[in-house]
């Protein structure tokens, strides 16, 4: 054989050896073994949706994680270092939120992520989060349960929002509650935490229905609530289809019955979409609403319109993105590191913030989030006022003995297993 | 079974009947008549939807904003039509793939122009005393059932009709009569279209409309047009009947999910026991009795 001419030998050769030139390049970049990459200040991944079902929610959690660590370099860094931030869009699509999940890791080697609206996409990327032992700020209200040493559920839990609005329907309308709820795990956990809150106050649900998320007829619904003739609805409805169910209620004249919520007004601000009154006489369970009347979250408020041409509401989510980047700020700061070991320690040594919605206390043994709960109001003109508010500590981890400053697990705890009323 | 109760099973069967024939009756223009296989009929939906939504906020009375975009919806179908569907008669898949990339465009593009709502319309009319349902839900009956004869007498007593139907059973032969094929494909389709649009418009102040609407009405819409079978009027009737009764009887019963639930386990068992539809059993069924006498 004559000529110059590659052997199979040569190429398998040439291609291990610009393999390991990629490699190298790979460790250059503080990919694989974190050597970092000439800027020691930290990266931050915020992956939330700009697009697809949950855009509505997720472009403002999105810009109010951004502004806050623009606040923050602009006031000097994080320890004298200013942050760079990873921000993909994961087009509210599961997978691609593994993908880039891992590509945060494994690529960007992120110092913190915060990431997700829906407790599936939560639950779809936590194997990766806990397999890396990655810092990780989830902060939508949710159903709760989570026990995890790395995870900071920030969002108030079901047993916080309905731990508020159910007993104030109570008092203020009777004792015989009608439930309604998306069919999925936060639907029907909710559900069940509104029999368990019930039970504790001599109250009984006398009726319930779990709705397909992409219902959005409520003809039959309505007349099952009309002939069960609750004092008053608890509604766990979740997303765009379902928000037809206000319009569809206003039409048929069910306006007299009122409507408790813990999933509607906060986040996808039905009272603003939706044409009045069809929210009359809604009461939602809420740790924050934009329209909070307080000096602090006028200015929050006045910063975030600033910020932004088109500023969308700033929903419940949004909020706990804001107040978050400054929790994990702190204990930054008070560890001198951005490890992420030493800074879950600081986090769990017990760390206040002042949020918009009023101070904050991290928990430590549950790092959930202690938060100041109202009840909102919306009248005939959706004109939202609130009541006195009150702390609510996030009891049931608590009850069910999760204790993460002793004991690093990764559970999801379910009322079902600790509650005889389910 | 008490009179009250009787009436709220009516009231829902009629909810759910306009909303499968306002759904379906596009699409069976298009599938049933045309042979495209439409998976951006949602998208169609849509367009009316939002014309109408916004037609309304810049202050136009409902029923106009309606017609505007009913109008709308056949003016965009009309273009795609010219641009884009007539490469792809008598090709039934890449019809599919087409239309599917087009849905995925139009709902991101929509989102990208507008945001993530539209401006909200509202349920006109009040309420039914008896049944304490939305008075709008007849209308929506009577325009349904209208729609249906309108049709039937638009393609069966005019000249338009009989031209653009002979188009579609065989278009060489019709041109050779001299029909103008090119523009029958163009007409039905936006016709398609428009009815498309006029479901998007009429249920504007009954649904939410968000850059997803569309997807709402695709499952309903396609499983009529599958159980129905090729006669694209007495298919949707019958499938509509059929399907409308069986999803009001077990939401009634046994709540909205088991509604769902059992429409769709019906339809499998029709599609298994009639894989032309209701209508191929029926002319099956003729050809027999045919033969017989």
């Amino acid at each position: 054989m004559t000529g110059p001419r590659c052997s199979r030998r040569d190429v398998l050769a040439g291609g291990s050896a610009s393999a390991l030139a990629g490699l190298a390049g790979c460790v250059a970049d503080g990919g694989l073994v974190g050597l970092g990459d000439g800027s020691s200040g930290p990266t931050v991944a915020i992956l939330e949706d700009r697009s697809g079902t949950f855009a509505l929610t997720g472009t403002a959690k999105y810009r109010t994680t951004k502004l806050a660590i623009e606040e923050i370099n602009r006031d000097g860094g994080i320890l004298g270092e200013e942050i760079d931030v990873f921000s993909p869009d994961p087009q509210s699509d599961n997978m691609r939120y593994q993908d880039l999940t891992r590509y945060a890791i494994y690529r960007e080697n992120v110092d913190v992520m915060w990431a997700g609206y829906s407790s599936a996409t939560r639950e779809a990327i936590r194997p990766i989060v806990n397999e890396h032992e990655q810092l990780y700020f989830y902060t939508t209200q949710y159903e709760g349960g989570v026990c995890d040493k790395t995870v900071f559920p920030l969002g108030a839990t079901a047993r916080q929002q309905l731990g508020a609005v159910v007993p104030y329907m109570i008092e203020e309308y009777g004792d015989e509650i009608y439930t309604i709820a998306a069919d999925y795990n936060f639907g029907q956990l909710s559900g069940d935490w509104v029999k368990i809150i019930a039970e504790e106050h001599g109250a009984e649900v006398v009726g319930e229905e779990y709705i397909p998320l992409d219902e959005s007829q409520f003809g039959s619904t309505i007349n099952d609530i009309r002939s069960a003739d609750p004092d008053f609805v608890m509604s766990m409805l979740v997303g765009q289809d379902h928000s037809s169910f206000y319009e569809q209620r206003l039409a048929s004249g069910l306006t007299d019955v009122p409507i408790g919520t813990s999933t509607n007004m906060a986040q996808e601000r039905e009272h603003l979409r939706i044409d009045p009154p069809a929210l009359e006489d809604v009461y939602a369970g809420v740790s924050y609403m934009e329209e909070l009347p307080t000096e602090r979250n006028e200015a929050f408020v006045e910063r975030y319109d600033d910020r932004w041409d088109d500023a969308e509401y700033i929903n419940q989510e949004a909020q706990n993105n804001y107040f978050s980047v400054y929790l994990y700020k702190e204990a930054v700061e008070r560890a001198g590191t951005f490890d992420q070991a030493a800074v879950i320690e600081e986090l769990e040594s017990g760390i206040e913030v002042e949020a918009p919605e009023g101070d904050v206390a991290l928990d430590p043994a549950t790092h959930h989030v202690e938060h100041n709960m109202r009840v909102a109001h919306a009248d005939e003109n959706h004109e939202i006022t609130f009541d006195d508010e009150r702390t609510i500590e996030p009891s049931f981890l608590h009850d069910v003995g999760c204790d993460l400053t002793s004991d690093a697990e990764q559970t999801q705890y379910e009322p079902a297993d600790y509650y005889e009323v389910i | 079974m008490a009179t009250p109760e009787l009436l709220n099973l009516g009231f829902e069967f009629v909810e759910i009947f306009a909303f499968i024939v306002l759904a379906t009756v596009g699409l069976a223009v298009i599938f049933g008549m045309m042979g495209i296989i439409n998976l951006a009929h949602g998208e169609f939906i849509l367009v009316g939807a939002y014309t109408t939504s916004f037609a309304v906020a810049a202050g136009l009375p409902l029923a106009a904003a309606m017609a505007v975009g009913v109008l709308a919806t056949a003016a965009f179908g009309l273009v795609l039509e010219r641009l884009i569907i007539r490469r792809l008669y008598g090709r039934l898949l890449d019809s599919m793939v087409v239309t599917w990339g087009i849905s995925l465009v139009m709902i991101q593009l929509t989102r990208i122009a507008f945001g993530n709502t539209a401006p909200g319309v509202g349920i006109p009319f009040g309420q039914l005393p008896v049944v304490d349902g939305p008075v709008y839900y007849l209308v929506l009956a009577v325009v349904a059932v209208g729609v249906l004869g309108g049709l039937y007498a638009l393609f069966m007593w005019t000249d338009f009709g009989v031209r653009a139907r002979a188009t579609m059973q065989d278009e060489a032969t019709a041109r050779s009569m001299g029909v103008d094929t090119d523009r029958m494909y163009t007409a039905t389709f936006a016709i398609g279209s428009g009815l498309a649009g006029l479901a998007g418009a009429l249920y504007a102040p009954v649904m939410t409309v968000t850059p997803e609407y569309g997807t709402s009405f695709l499952v309903e819409a396609f499983v009529a047009v599958v159980v129905g079978g090729s006669s694209v009027l007495l298919g949707t009737i019958l499938a509509s009947g059929f399907l409308g009764t069986v999803n009001a009887a077990f939401t009634n019963l046994a709540g909205t999910f088991m509604g769902q639930v059992a429409m769709l386990v019906a339809a499998i068992v029709a599609i298994r026991l009639m894989p032309d539809g209701i209508t191929g059993l029926l002319s099956d069924l003729r050809e027999k009795w045919g033969e017989s006498e």
